[in-house]
Parts: C-alpha cells; sequence; structure tokens
C-alpha cells in the first residue's frame, strides 16, 4: 500500500520536528534545533529496518519516493514565494554582508572539498543521469541487502 | 466562461500551484534543452523562474510572498511553505546511502561551526565599515548574514530595533537567493560533485532554502546530503548568536 510509505514519511516528521523542538526547549533555543535532519535519520533508520525484514515494498516505497521527487516542485514553488522585492531593494549593508558571506563561504567550501578529494574522504564524482530518475524503481531491480 | 474559470481556481488553490509549477518546470526544461543544449540545468533555469515571478508578484501587490500575493496563485505559498520543503526533503533521505553520509559526519559538523562564524564575520565587519557601533545591531545585522532566521532570532533576543531586524532579515534573505542562484555557477569550482562536499557545502552555505534549492539546480541526488547537515544551520546559529557571538562582539566593541 502506497500509504504505508507516506503514513512512515509523516510519522518520522513528526517524531523528528518533536525531538527538534524539544531539543531547543532544553538548551534554550526560539527555533527547531535540526528538527528536519532528526527526521531524515528516523526514516533512514525506519527504511533499513523494514528493508532487512522485507517488510518495506515496492508500493510503500513508492509512498516515499513520490514525494522526494516532488521535491523540486516544491522548492520551484518556494522560489515563486520569496520576497525578492525586498532582496533587490535592500541597501548597501544587506548586499554587501551577503555576498561577503557567500564569498567566504564558497572559498572555504572549495577548499575543505579540495582537502577531502586529496585525502580521499570524498567519494568519486556522481555519475551524470537525469533529473527524473525514480529511485524506487531501484529497489524492485536490485534487491537491498546491506 | 471567465468568471467560471476563475471560481476553479480559487476554489483549488493547491491544485492550481501543481498545474502552475508543472508548467513553469516543463518550459524551463524545454529551454535547457533547446537553447542552452542541457548545458544548463532545467532546475537552475525553473528556480530562476521562481524568483523572477517572485518578483513580479512582489512590484505588482507590494507584499512580501511573491506571486502567492496574488490571489490566483495562493495555492504556491501552502505548496512551497515550510511544511512541503521540510516534508520533501526528508523523503529525499530514502535515497541516501548510509555508507556516505558516515564518512563525513565530522566534516559537516566542522562545516556548521565554519558557516556560523565566518557570516557573522564578514557581517559584523561590513556594519562596522558603515559606521555602526552599537554591539547589539552589530550582532543582529552578523547574525542576519548566518540566515534569515538566526538574525530577527538574536535580534529579539538581545533587544534590537526593528529596523536593524528588518535589516538582519533582508541580509538573510538576500544571502538565500545568492545561494540559489549561483550554487549551480560555482558548483565546479566548489568540487561540488560527491555526497561529502554535499554535506560540507550544506553546513558552510547554511539557509536550508538556499541550500536545498542550490543543491536542486546543481543535482538533485546530493539534496539530501546537503540538507542533513543544513538543517542544523539555524538552531545552531540561534544557539551560538544570542550568546556566545553576542559577547565577543560585546567584549571588543562594547
Amino acid at each position: 500500500m502506497v500509504i504505508y510509505g507516506t503514513a512512515l514519511l509523516a510519522a518520522c516528521y513528526l517524531a523528528g520536528i518533536a525531538v527538534g523542538e524539544g531539543i531547543a526547549v532544553l538548551i534554550g533555543v526560539k527555533a527547531n534545533v535540526g528538527g528536519v535532519g532528526i527526521a531524515m535519520l528516523f526514516l533512514i533508520v525506519a527504511q533499513h529496518y523494514l528493508q532487512k525484514r522485507g517488510l518495506f515494498h515496492i508500493d510503500t516505497a513508492k509512498g516515499v519516493t513520490f514525494w522526494a521527487m516532488l521535491y523540486i516542485p516544491v522548492v520551484v514553488a518556494m522560489a515563486a514565494t520569496q520576497n525578492v522585492i525586498v532582496a533587490v531593494r535592500s541597501g548597501p549593508i544587506a548586499l554587501l554582508a551577503a555576498a561577503g558571506s557567500f564569498a567566504a563561504c564558497i572559498v572555504f567550501i572549495s577548499l575543505l572539498n579540495r582537502i577531502i578529494e586529496r585525502a580521499h574522504i570524498a567519494s568519486a564524482a556522481l555519475a551524470p543521469t537525469s533529473d527524473d530518475h525514480d529511485p524506487a524503481s531501484d529497489l524492485s531491480v536490485v534487491p537491498d541487502h546491506r | 466562461m471567465f468568471p467560471l474559470l476563475e471560481k476553479t481556481i480559487h476554489e483549488a488553490p493547491l491544485v492550481t500551484a501543481f498545474a502552475f509549477v508543472g508548467a513553469v518546470i516543463w518550459i524551463s526544461n524545454q529551454l535547457a534543452h533547446h537553447l542552452t543544449r542541457g548545458r544548463i540545468a532545467g532546475s537552475a533555469i525553473a528556480v530562476l523562474a521562481g524568483l523572477a515571478l517572485a518578483f513580479v508578484g512582489g512590484a505588482l501587490t507590494g507584499k512580501t510572498k511573491g506571486l502567492a500575493d496574488l490571489s490566483l496563485f495562493g495555492g504556491l505559498a501552502l505548496m512551497g511553505g515550510a511544511m512541503m520543503r521540510d516534508f520533501t526533503i526528508v523523503a529525499t533521505a530514502s535515497e541516501v546511502h548510509v555508507d556516505e553520509a558516515k564518512k563525513a559526519g565530522w566534516l559537516g559538523f566542522l562545516a556548521l561551526v565554519l558557516g556560523t562564524i565566518l557570516p557573522f564575520i564578514v557581517g559584523v565587519g561590513v556594519a562596522f565599515a558603515f559606521g555602526h557601533r552599537d554591539p547589539v545591531t552589530l550582532t543582529t545585522i552578523g547574525a542576519g548574514a548566518i540566515t534569515y532566521i538566526v538574525g530577527p532570532i538574536t535580534g529579539a533576543a538581545i533587544g534590537a530595533s526593528s529596523d536593524v531586524i528588518a535589516l538582519s532579515i533582508a541580509t538573510g534573505v538576500v544571502k538565500a537567493i545568492m545561494v540559489m542562484i549561483f550554487t549551480p555557477v560555482f558548483a565546479r569550482f566548489m568540487r561540488l560533485n560527491n555526497p561529502q562536499a554535499a554535506m560540507v557545502f550544506g553546513g558552510l552555505a547554511g539557509t536550508v532554502s538556499g541550500v536545498s534549492a542550490g543543491l536542486a539546480a546543481t543535482d538533485r541526488r546530493l539534496v539530501p546530503y546537503g540538507a542533513l547537515v543544513a538543517t542544523f544551520h539555524t538552531g545552531f546559529g540561534c544557539l551560538l548568536g544570542p550568546s556566545i557571538l553576542f559577547l565577543a562582539v560585546k567584549a571588543l566593541f562594547g
């Protein structure tokens, strides 16, 4: 059943956000601390557990991957609802602070990534594929025995 | 005919948003394929188109939610809101290879620390260069350079005025949009082609919206790795902003 996958995803989402809120209260922060990241970890663990027991059927997987595939459209909708006007009209402080910090980050990302590439911590570059590849279709041909 | 169509659209805002975004992505893919011969990813063009549409919406209505402020496109606010964004990000975790993510956990943390401190220093420096000397103002603008959520939360916690908080939000929004647009441009320079690099990127570039859109436009398989780290960014910034970072600024300029 496809809904099992979507329900599992929803349960992981809610549990993760709740834990993130809990951490925020514990350390006295007014924003959710990593709730989405924790939800992702829950989903990874749950999926791994179900796969090992053969309970993660292809239909269940589809209930998760459909939403993963919707990710880019959602991001496009998000882009269309940004406050671009305030960004364009903001004064030099906002513009320079943003551009400067982004530039500094790019340089450090480049530096770190070159280091981990040399040190062989990074995996090989991903081979090119199409944007629309459905990972659920992989599950049917290659059973996961990890 | 027209009022009939309008009534239908008003009664189904989310469905309208699905159809509309689908059309935007289809046009973007056609442009990418025929105009740039696939050199620029269709999703990169689609994100840019989204931002351009947001500008149009904002210019027409004078409000803050881009195209979603036009009642015809109200559904975009739900489709592109935090709930759907986070729900679909969590779903991408189903594509994570655990071994790849484990390899770079410590790297993600290092990137997170750098991604919080570097923008803050730059933000404080710029504010200082423009003549601000008040530690509260400096800290709030610096925090805005981390993300547009860290800025106002830090500002509110240390008692910044509302115009300073607005400035810090603007700083964060500009940064998020820059990350969306320029990530695919600088992807090669940043060596952004493997899961570990995406985790470093997620920690350093920060803002979930910027990272998620930037990676989507670069290679969607990298999204979950970047997002996994980036989602800790705002919480981490909100933890450090009003505490250690504010105290450091106060010690330096106070």
